[in-house]
C-alpha cells in the first residue's frame, strides 16, 4: 500500500488534493463564525480580572484586599490561598506559580506583571477599575533582564544541554580558514487577533466545563483539574475555534482557564477572563531571544569542515517549554548543512521577564537563523556569492560512497531535496543576473542600495518530545449518511478542519458537505497532544483516516455478508457503492447497515512511526522527515536612515502531495510574511525596570498590508510527494515557511555590504536603526 | 435639543436614552445588541479588527468602533458586518470575494478588512493595490500575508453588484444634550454654541474624533463627568482660502483635508496619508493632532515648517499665534481653560515641492513616528535666504531646530554648509531613548534628513526614497 488510497480514484466534490475554502470562511466574512467571547453571556457572569506586580523582581508584602473588597460591583477576589488544589500553571515542569500573592504570607515576584490575585466582579469595568485601589508594598531586588544579566549571574534553567559529532577541536585547529562570529536574535509576539480567553462554567458534582482559546486543551484540562483538586473527568475544555494562536496558545491560555474555573468553582457562577491586549502582551510568553555564537573551519571553497556554536536562549522566568524550544533551536543548527564535525552547545537562561513560549518555528527559527548567518559570514570572508557556499554544503542524498548525509544529532536525512528545490527557485527567479543588476544599480546610487539572498529550509517534522506524536479521532457515520468527525486538533486559522475533513470525504467517497466537523473537547477525544510542530493534519488526519477505515471496513464486511460479494468486488464510488452487479447510494448504504444493527461510530488512533530519540546521548531519530522549500528575496535600504522595504520575493516550497492547494499556499504565504516581521520590523522593547514597552500595536508593528512585497511569486513544488507514509503523502506546513524569512535579513545583510569592506554583522529584528549602525561601522 | 442619542443602526433607527454616552460603539454593539461580528483585538484602534462604516456627507469612511462613543454617534448611520448581506443572506461581493479567494483564516480580522472593503466598494470604483492597501493600513491580518485580501478587493469588482442596497441616509436631529447614566454628552452645531458651551465648562473634555481621547477611555478607564463634542460643529469641518492661505476649521478630519494638503504640498500630503490607518483618518482631525500637545503628531512639524498659525477662542474672544509658539513643553500648551483650538491658518506655499517631510518610524504605514523632519529652506543666488527646519520626536515638543537653522542663513547653498549645519543640530536637541528609536539613532538621522534634503534640492536624479524604488 503506498498510504494514498485516492490515487487513480474517481472523487466525489472537494476530497482530498483539492484547493478547497476554509470550512467556515462564509461564516467569517458574514461575522457569523463565533469565538469564545462571542458566546452570549448569561446574566450570572462574573467577570475576572487577573492583577498583575508592577515590579519585576522582588517580593510582594501579604495583601491587604479591605479597600477592593467594598469596591462597587466585586462579587470575590482570589488569591494563592484561595486555590483548592495546586498552584500551578506550569505546562511541563511546575515551576510556575499561578498567583503569587496571599493574604498571610509574602509573594515571590519573578516579572513586571506577574499575575499577583483575581478581581470577580459584575462588569469588566468594575473589576479593572477596582484593582486601581490596591496598595501593593514591594521589596525590590535588581532584576535580570537580559542575555547577558543572566550569562553574568549564571542564572540557568536546568543544565546546559550539548550536541555532538566528530572531532570539533581537530577539525577546527586544522581548517584553512576560521570563520567566527555572533548573531543577536530578537523575540517576538505571537499577535494573535483574538486574545487570550477562557469562560468556565461550573457544573455538578465539582464539574467544570470551559470554553478556552486554547491550543492544547488536554493540557489544560490537567492544569485545570490539579489546580482545583479534582480527577480530569470532572473538567471538560471546549474549543470550536481561535482566532490564531502561533503557539502562544500552546500554554499560554492555561492561566486564563485556571483564573476562571478559580472564580466559577468559589461563586457558583460562571466565570469569564478575557485578557485586554496589553496585559495580554505583558503577561504571556513569546519567541525567546537568543545569542549564536560560532566558530567555523572551512576549506577554500566555503566547505564546512567543523562548526563550534553555542546558543543562548533567553527563557524568563519559568520553564514553559523552553527545554523542548532549546533543543529545537540546536536541531536546527545545520539547516541545509552537513557538518563534518559539530558541537552546539545550548544556555537556557532564566531572566526576569515573562516566561517565553511557543511559536510557529519553536526555536527552529533561531537555530537557523544562525546557520544562514555562519554559511553568509564565511561567503563575505572568502568573496563568494553566498549560494555558492551554501550549495557546497548541502546535505547529500545517502548513496552508501560517504557520509555527507548524518546530522549533528547522528540522524541519517534520507530524503534531502535541497539541491533540486533551489536548483529550480535559482532558475526561475533569475537569481544570478538580478545578483549582477543590483551590483551595477548599487554602483550608479549613493543612497539607496539594493541586496538579494537565496536562503534554504529543511524543518524537521514530529514533536521531538516522542510520546506527543500521538493522536486521536472519533468519526460518527448516522442513518442518513452525513458524517460528523472529531479529533484532537485546534482549528486556529491553518485550515485543520477543512483538511482533515477533506480526508473522511475521499474516505467515504462522499462530498465534503456530508461532513461536519465539531468543537474540540476533551470528554469526546481524550489525551490528546497540542496542535502544534505542524502536525495538527498529519496526526488527526491519519488518526480519522483510521477511524473511517474501521466505518469503511465494517460497511465492506457487511456488504459482502448480506449480498454474496467479495471484498475485492466493493468499490466506493462517489457518493455510491458498487458492490457485484449491484449499485446503491452511500446513504443507503448507512441506512441498510443500521438497521443491520452494524455499529456506525469508531474511534481512531496514529502514533507517528519510526521516531526515537535519545536525548542524555544525542542521539536518533527525532524527526519523521523533513519538510523543505528555498525563497528569495530583494530589498532596498536608505543608507541615511537604515529604513527598508521588501521590494520582490520568489518562493517555491515542499507540502509533498498537498492536501489542499490553496490552504497550503496560504500557509507559505502568511508564514513568510509573519517571519519578514520577526526579522525586521517586530522589536519587543522593555525598560530598565523590566517593563515590556511595546504591549499594544501602537508600539509593536507587525507587518501591514503595504508590507507585502509588490512582487510574490510563491509556488508549491510540483514534484511533492512525501516519501513516508504520512496522511495521503502530504508534508506538513505550518511552521516551515516561516523560515524563508530568514532571505530578507540575508538580502538587507546584502545591501549594507556595499557601504563598506568589513563583514556587515547584522543583528536581527533589522529595524532602521540597526540597519542604520551597521552601515555606521563598515563606513567608520 | 435632543435629550437622546439617535442614530441609525443597519438602517434601523435607534434610540439610548440611559447609558453613559462615552459606552464605546463596540462594546454596545457586542455585549448590548448581541452583534458580535465586529471583534476587539486592541481597544486603541490600530488593529481594525472592530471596523464599521460610518456615512460622512456622502462618503462611507471605515472607523474602528472600539474608539467611537455612542454620543458620536448622534444623527449619524452606521453600518456593521452584520448588515451587508443581503436579505436572504446572501454575502456582499466584498465578503464573497473574500471567502472564495481564501482572505480568510483564523478570521478573527476579517469582518473589519470585509468592512474597510465595504466602504471602498461603495464609491463604485475598482481600487488598485496602492489604493487598497492604503486603505487597509489599518487592519492586521496574523494570518494570510495580505495577498489574498489584496486580491479580494479588487475580484468584489468582477461580479454584479448587489440588488440590496444600505439606506445612505443620516438622520435629522436636534443638537444633543445628553445625560445618561450621571454623566453629560453635548453636541453643538455651531462654533458659537460650541464657545459658549466650553467657556461655561472649562473642566469638560472635548471630543472631536477620539482617537486620541478614546483610548483615555479604553486603556486608562477615564470616565469623564462632561464632554463636549465637536464634530457637529458644521462651521469648523470647513476648508476656506484666502489671502494666499487656507484655513483649516479644528474639526476637520485627516481624511477630509487630505487632497487639499496633498495640493498644499505633496509631501504634506503623503505624510498625512502615513497618519494612523483609514479608521483613524477618518475620524480623527487637524485641530485634536494639535490640541493634544503630543511631541509626536505628524501635522504641527508640517505645519510649523508653512509658517502656521493657530486661532484660540474663548467665548467671542479669538487670538491667533504662530503654532510654534502653542507647544510651551511637554504636556504643556498655550491653551487657557474655556479656551479651544478653533482653526488653522496654512499660507499657500509658492512651490509645492520646497516642503519636503521626513517621516522615520519601524513601519511604514500606521506606525508612530520615531523622528519627523520637515523643512523648507530657500535658496536666493545661491545662498540660503530662509530656513524652516522642523521636527518631531526629537524634544517634548514638535520643535524647530535653531542652531541648525541659523547655521544655514546667509551661506552659500553647499554640501559643507549642510555638514555644519547638520553639526548645529547637536545643539537643538537632547532626545530620548523610548521604544521608538535611541536618542543617538534620533539625532544621526534628524541630521542625515537634512542631508537628504540638501540631496534631493541638488541632485535630483538621484534616488532617495525606498517608496519609489520597483
Amino acid at each position: 500500500m503506498d498510504g494514498d488510497l485516492t490515487k487513480d480514484m474517481k472523487l466525489a466534490k472537494d476530497g482530498v488534493h483539492t484547493p478547497r475554502r476554509h470550512d467556515s470562511a462564509e461564516k467569517q466574512v458574514a461575522g457569523r463564525a463565533a469565538y469564545a467571547d462571542d458566546v452570549p453571556e448569561p446574566k450570572a457572569l462574573l467577570h475576572v480580572h487577573i492583577v498583575g506586580a508592577d515590579i519585576a523582581c522582588g517580593t510582594v508584602a501579604p495583601l491587604d484586599l479591605s479597600d477592593i473588597r467594598k469596591a462597587p460591583g466585586v462579587i470575590w477576589i482570589g488569591t494563592a490561598d484561595d486555590i483548592p488544589g495546586e498552584n500551578n500553571t506550569g505546562p511541563v515542569i511546575h515551576d510556575e506559580e499561578m498567583l503569587a500573592g496571599s493574604e498571610t504570607r509574602r509573594g515571590q515576584i519573578h516579572f513586571h506583571g506577574q499575575p499577583l490575585f483575581v478581581i470577580a466582579a459584575e462588569t469588566v469595568q468594575q473589576a479593572r477599575t477596582a484593582a486601581k485601589r490596591v496598595k501593593l508594598v514591594y521589596t525590590e531586588e535588581t532584576p535580570l533582564l537580559t542575555i547577558d544579566d543572566a550569562i553574568a549571574a549564571n542564572s540557568l534553567l536546568g543544565e546546559p544541554y550539548r550536541m555532538a559529532r566528530g572531532d570539533i577541536d581537530a577539525a577546527l585547529a586544522t581548517a584553512p580558514h576560521r570563520v567566527q562570529g555572533q548573531i543577536e536574535i530578537g523575540g517576538q509576539e505571537q499577535f494573535y487577533l483574538e486574545g487570550q480567553i477562557a469562560i468556565a462554567t461550573p457544573g455538578e458534582d465539582g464539574d467544570m466545563h470551559v470554553i478556552s482559546s486554547n491550543q492544547h486543551p488536554s493540557e489544560c484540562q490537567l492544569l485545570v483539574a490539579h489546580m482545583l483538586g479534582v480527577p480530569a473527568h470532572a473538567v471538560t475544555i471546549e474549543v470550536r475555534r481561535i482566532g490564531g494562536g502561533f503557539g502562544g496558545k500552546e500554554t499560554q491560555g492555561n492561566l486564563m482557564a485556571c483564573a476562571a474555573a478559580l472564580v466559577a468553582r468559589h461563586t457558583g457562577r460562571p466565570a469569564k477572563c478575557r485578557l485586554d491586549r496589553d496585559q495580554d502582551m505583558i503577561l504571556t510568553g513569546k519567541r525567546h531571544e537568543a545569542r549564536v555564537t560560532y566558530d567555523a573551519g572551512v576549506d577554500a571553497d566555503g566547505r564546512i569542515l567543523g562548526l563550534r556554536v553555542r546558543q543562548d536562549i533567553r527563557c524568563g522566568w519559568s520553564t514553559d517549554l523552553s527545554h523542548a524550544i532549546a533543543d529545537r533551536a540546536m536541531f536546527h543548527a545545520d539547516n541545509c548543512y552537513y557538518l563534518p564535525a559539530a558541537e552546539i552547545t545550548s544556555y537556557r537562561l532564566r531572566t526576569n521577564t515573562c516566561s517565553n513560549t511557543a511559536f510557529r518555528g519553536f526555536g527552529g527559527p533561531q537555530g537557523m537563523l544562525g546557520a544562514e548567518r555562519v554559511v553568509d559570514h564565511i561567503a563575505h570572508q572568502l568573496n563568494r556569492d553566498p549560494l555558492e557556499v551554501r550549495r557546497v554544503n548541502f546535505y547529500a542524498l545517502p548513496d552508501g560512497t560517504g557520509d555527507r548525509a548524518v546530522t549533528p544529532y547522528h540522524m541519517t536525512v534520507e530524503d534531502c531535496l535541497i539541491d533540486e528545490i533551489v536548483d529550480e527557485l535559482v532558475d526561475t527567479s533569475a537569481y544570478t543576473a538580478r545578483r549582477a543588476a543590483i551590483a551595477d544599480w548599487n554602483a550608479d546610487n549613493p543612497i539607496l542600495k539594493k541586496g538579494i539572498a537565496l536562503t534554504p529550509v529543511r524543518f524537521g517534522i514530529s514533536f521531538t518530545t516522542t510520546h506527543l506524536n500521538q493522536a486521536g479521532a472519533l468519526v460518527h457515520l448516522y442513518q442518513d449518511g452525513s458524517v460528523m468527525l472529531n479529533h484532537g486538533g485546534i482549528e486556529m486559522g491553518q485550515g485543520l478542519f477543512v483538511k482533515v475533513a477533506q480526508v473522511a470525504a475521499s474516505a467515504f467517497n462522499i462530498d465534503l458537505d456530508r461532513v461536519k466537523i465539531t468543537a474540540t473537547r476533551t470528554d469526546k477525544v481524550p489525551n490528546t497532544s497540542a496542535t502544534a510542530a505542524s502536525s495538527g493534519s498529519d496526526m488527526n488526519g491519519m488518526a480519522v483516516d483510521n477511524a473511517c477505515a474501521e466505518i469503511r471496513g465494517r460497511l465492506i464486511r457487511f456488504l459482502c455478508e448480506n449480498h454474496n460479494v467479495t471484498e475485492a468486488q466493493v468499490e466506493f464510488l462517489p457518493n455510491r457503492v458498487r458492490f457485484g452487479a449491484q449499485e446503491m447510494t452511500f446513504n443507503e448504504l448507512a441506512k441498510a447497515a443500521y438497521l443491520a444493527r452494524v455499529p456506525l461510530s469508531a474511534t481512531g488512533f496514529y502514533a507517528t512511526p519510526k521516531i526515537s530519540w535519545d536525548r542524555a546521548k544525542g542521539r536518533g531519530r527525532p524527526f519523521y522527515y523533513f519538510a523543505y522549500g528555498a525563497a528569495v528575496s530583494e530589498v532596498v535600504i536608505d543608507t541615511l536612515t537604515g529604513e527598508n522595504r521588501l521590494t520582490r520575493v520568489d518562493i517555491l516550497h515542499d507540502v509533498g502531495k498537498s492536501l489542499n492547494p490553496a490552504i497550503d499556499l496560504g500557509q507559505v504565504e502568511g508564514g513568510f510574511v509573519q517571519g519578514a516581521g520577526w526579522l525586521t520590523m517586530e522589536e519587543l522593547w522593555w525598560d530598565e525596570a523590566g517593563r515590556l514597552r511595546t504591549h499594544a500595536p501602537s508600539t509593536y508593528k507587525i507587518p501591514t498590508a503595504s508590507d507585502r512585497p509588490p512582487v510574490m511569486n510563491i509556488r508549491l513544488w510540483e514534484k511533492g510527494m512525501n516519501r513516508e507514509l504520512t496522511i495521503k503523502r502530504s508534508k506538513a506546513v505550518g511552521e516551515p515557511p516561516l523560515m524563508l524569512a530568514n532571505s530578507v535579513h540575508q538580502a538587507i545583510s546584502h545591501a549594507i555590504s556595499f557601504c563598506g569592506d568589513a563583514y556587515p554583522d547584522l543583528d536581527a529584528p533589522a529595524t532602521p536603526e540597526r540597519i542604520l549602525g551597521a552601515i555606521t561601522r563598515l563606513r567608520a | 435639543m435632543s435629550d437622546t442619542i439617535c442614530f441609525l443602526l443597519n438602517g434601523e433607527e435607534v434610540k439610548i436614552r440611559d447609558l453613559a454616552p462615552t459606552t464605546t460603539l463596540l462594546n454596545w454593539l457586542r455585549y448590548d445588541r448581541a452583534l458580535t461580528g465586529s471583534k476587539e483585538g486592541c481597544a486603541e484602534g490600530d488593529c481594525g479588527a472592530c471596523t464599521v462604516a460610518i456615512l460622512d456627507g456622502e462618503t462611507w469612511r471605515p472607523v474602528c468602533a472600539c474608539i467611537q462613543m455612542l454620543g458620536m454617534l448622534h444623527g449619524r448611520s452606521v453600518v456593521t458586518v452584520e448588515g451587508i448581506s443581503g436579505p436572504e443572506g446572501d454575502l456582499h461581493p466584498v465578503q464573497a470575494a473574500m471567502a472564495e479567494g481564501h482572505g480568510s483564516q483564523c478570521g478573527f480580522c476579517t469582518p473589519g478588512f470585509v468592512m474597510s472593503l465595504w466602504t471602498e466598494y461603495q464609491t463604485g470604483a475598482r481600487p488598485d493595490t496602492a489604493r487598497t492597501c492604503d486603505l487597509l493600513a489599518g487592519n492586521l491580518c496574523r494570518c494570510t500575508g495580505y495577498g489574498p485580501i489584496l486580491d479580494a478587493a479588487s475580484e468584489a469588482f468582477d461580479g454584479p453588484q448587489p440588488a440590496w442596497t444600505v439606506p445612505a441616509n443620516c438622520i435629522d436631529v436636534t443638537p444633543l444634550n445628553y445625560t445618561g447614566d450621571g454623566r453629560r454628552w453635548w453636541s453643538p452645531e455651531t462654533s458659537d454654541d460650541l464657545a459658549g458651551l466650553v467657556a461655561q465648562n472649562p473642566d469638560a473634555t472635548l471630543i472631536s474624533g477620539a482617537t486620541d481621547v478614546g483610548l483615555w477611555v479604553t486603556k486608562h478607564g477615564f470616565d469623564p463627568e462632561k464632554v463636549i463634542y465637536t464634530g457637529r460643529v458644521a462651521d469648523l469641518t470647513q476648508i476656506t482660502e484666502q489671502d494666499g492661505r487656507i484655513e483649516i476649521g479644528a474639526g476637520v478630519t485627516y481624511a477630509q483635508a487630505e487632497a487639499r494638503i496633498a495640493a498644499l504640498a505633496p509631501d504634506f500630503g503623503t505624510l498625512v496619508r502615513r497618519i494612523g490607518g483609514a479608521q483613524v483618518r477618518a475620524a480623527g482631525t487637524i485641530g485634536g493632532n494639535i490640541a493634544n500637545g503630543s511631541p509626536i503628531g505628524d501635522t504641527p512639524p508640517a505645519l510649523i515648517a508653512l509658517g502656521a498659525e493657530l486661532v484660540l477662542r474663548h467665548g467671542s474672544d479669538r487670538r491667533t499665534i504662530p503654532l510654534s509658539d502653542f507647544f510651551l513643553e511637554y504636556g504643556q500648551q498655550d491653551r487657557k481653560p474655556g479656551e479651544f483650538v478653533e482653526a488653522i491658518r496654512v499660507p499657500i506655499p509658492d512651490d509645492p515641492a520646497r516642503l519636503r517631510c521626513y517621516k522615520v518610524s519601524k513601519r511604514l504605514d500606521q506606525d508612530i513616528t520615531a523622528i519627523l523632519g520637515c523643512m523648507i529652506i530657500d535658496i536666493v543666488d545661491d545662498h540660503v535666504h530662509a530656513a524652516r527646519l522642523a521636527f518631531g520626536g526629537m524634544a517634548g515638543i514638535p520643535k524647530r531646530a535653531a542652531h541648525a537653522e541659523a547655521a544655514l542663513i546667509d551661506q552659500p547653498w553647499t554640501r559643507a554648509t549642510i555638514e555644519a549645519a547638520m553639526r548645529a543640530m547637536t545643539e537643538d536637541f537632547a532626545p530620548l531613548t523610548d521604544m521608538r528609536a535611541s536618542a543617538a539613532y534620533r539625532m544621526q538621522v534628524a541630521q542625515n534628513l537634512l542631508m537628504r534634503y540638501f540631496l534631493e534640492m541638488t541632485e535630483p536624479e538621484t534616488a532617495t526614497r525606498i517608496t519609489e524604488i520597483a
